[in-house]
């Protein structure tokens, strides 16, 4: 083990600037939000104060809970979403990777998933369960056009399952999202991550003002630190996705560092527009959107991807 | 803990009950997260789950039927925790103190931190009173 992995995993693309971007990140959220309510919105380190206020806060236990996961899975969580955003990030930034890591990427985004699943149904109150139950058909829901979106980049370098070659091919090529599939992809992309993140019209399982936060209605104290935690890391590590798959990645040459962040600032807006103009929608109609209606748009993609448009 | 104090002054989430008040109150709390008042620009947010909060807000006289449900939310809340008592009825219990049906003694059910009086109080007193708390917790 080289000195080197413990400073991708712990420092650079990995723990520390992924948590400190997204708090970050989470606060461009609230506070765009904020405007878009025509509020002042909070100060710029309140992520970070929440955060550390809630890991001096009292841990409760529920007596008929299961402690053990209900301890672990918020922890277990924030494993995943490090080693998630250190495999993303070191193909992003030193081109490092491995055959097949695509896939793995896409497991451990639903393992992040079954996470909450547990997480809500070990505590036994009735809103963690039916937030849970949500949880599971929101990623029946998502999970398949998620698979399309991601096959259409495969598909398009010519079949190559390795991150670090799809990124080299868009080098060489163009960015996907110059071409018509592309373009329908990274779309449906950004609706699928909206569903994965639990955003605003598909923020069904931790509906606020309807089941209370569902899975994290119990936590408390550090266990739901860690929970906000993962929820902003996430902010970091789809958007760094979907760049890395159909915006042609990052360049350290010219004005790469500034075209990136503005691609990562693009995408973040636009996840912010949606989730401050749509109204949350019934679990129903998630399922029948994401199988009606965006999965034949994803297969469309795909169609179009392999006629080479 | 000053430094702790500091961040919890910076953060405080704020779950409310209604202890059988006339909902005047509860009303005029609800004007707090209105765009004019606006008080997540001090941090201070909603929120649904008792597990989740820092301050109670808590308004009306306790009738004898609700006493023991707030004495369960308060022993449910993950400490520590502060008790903001809002409106007249909680400090004084003005045209029910008589009643048969309430609790003479609202401080022997839940400790109450910080009374807010006013019948409704308004919200800039509210929010002096959220400062009050912040000036104390910062030291």
């Amino acid at each position: 083990m080289k000195l080197e992995y413990l400073f991708y995993i712990f420092i650079f693309p990995g723990i520390l600037f992924t948590t400190v971007l997204g708090l970050i990140i989470g606060w461009v959220d609230r506070k765009v939000s904020a405007r878009f309510q025509f509020r002042v919105g909070p100060p710029f380190l309140q992520n970070f104060n929440d955060f550390f206020k809630l890991l001096g806060k009292e841990t409760t236990l529920i007596k008929n809970s299961i402690h053990s996961l209900f301890i672990a899975t918020p922890f277990i969580a924030f494993g995943v979403l490090s080693l998630l955003t250190t495999m993303i990030g070191v193909t992003l930034f030193y081109h490092v990777g491995f055959g097949g890591d695509i896939f793995v990427i896409m497991y451990l985004m639903m393992i992040y998933s079954v996470m909450i699943i547990l997480g809500g149904a070990s505590t036994g109150n009735v809103y963690s369960s039916i937030g849970a139950g949500r949880e599971i058909k929101l990623l029946i829901a998502d999970e398949l056009a998620f698979i399309f979106v991601i096959l259409v980049p495969i598909i398009k370098s010519g079949y190559q399952l390795n991150l670090e070659n799809i990124i080299n091919f868009q080098a060489t090529n163009g960015a996907f999202i110059g071409s018509a599939s592309g373009i329908l992809a990274f779309l449906l992309g950004i609706i699928c991550i909206q569903a994965k993140m639990t955003l605003q019209p598909f923020d069904i399982p931790e509906a606020e003002t309807e089941i209370v936060e569902g899975p994290l209605m119990e936590y408390s104290g550090p266990p739901l630190a860690f929970w906000k935690l993962n929820h902003f890391m996430m902010y970091v590590i789809f958007p760094f996705f979907l760049i890395s798959i159909f915006l042609g990645g990052f360049t350290l040459s010219g004005l790469g560092i500034l075209w990136f962040i503005l691609k990562y600032l693009g995408i973040i807006v636009v996840m912010i527009i949606i989730k401050n103009t749509n109204p949350r929608i019934r679990i129903d109609t998630a399922l029948k959107f994401f199988w009606k209606y965006a999965s034949p748009v994803g297969l469309l993609a795909i169609i179009l991807a392999i006629l080479g448009v | 803990m000053g430094w702790y104090n500091k961040r919890l002054a910076k953060s405080l989430w704020v779950f409310h009950i209604s202890g059988s008040p006339c909902n005047n109150c509860d009303i005029e709390i609800l004007d707090l997260i209105t765009p004019k008042y606006d008080v997540e620009r001090l941090g201070i947010k909603l929120v649904g789950s008792i597990r989740h909060a820092d301050v109670l807000l808590i308004t009306g006289v306790f009738n004898k039927k609700v006493a023991p449900k707030i004495r369960k939310i308060y022993e449910q809340a993950p400490k520590p925790i502060f008790v903001v008592a809002i409106g007249s009825c909680p400090s004084s219990g003005i045209c029910f103190k008589d009643s048969y049906n309430i609790v003479q003694s609202r401080e022997d059910v839940i400790p109450i931190n910080m009374y807010i009086p006013g019948c409704p109080p308004k919200p800039e007193a509210m929010i002096e009173g959220v400062a009050k708390l912040m000036e104390i917790l910062n030291g």
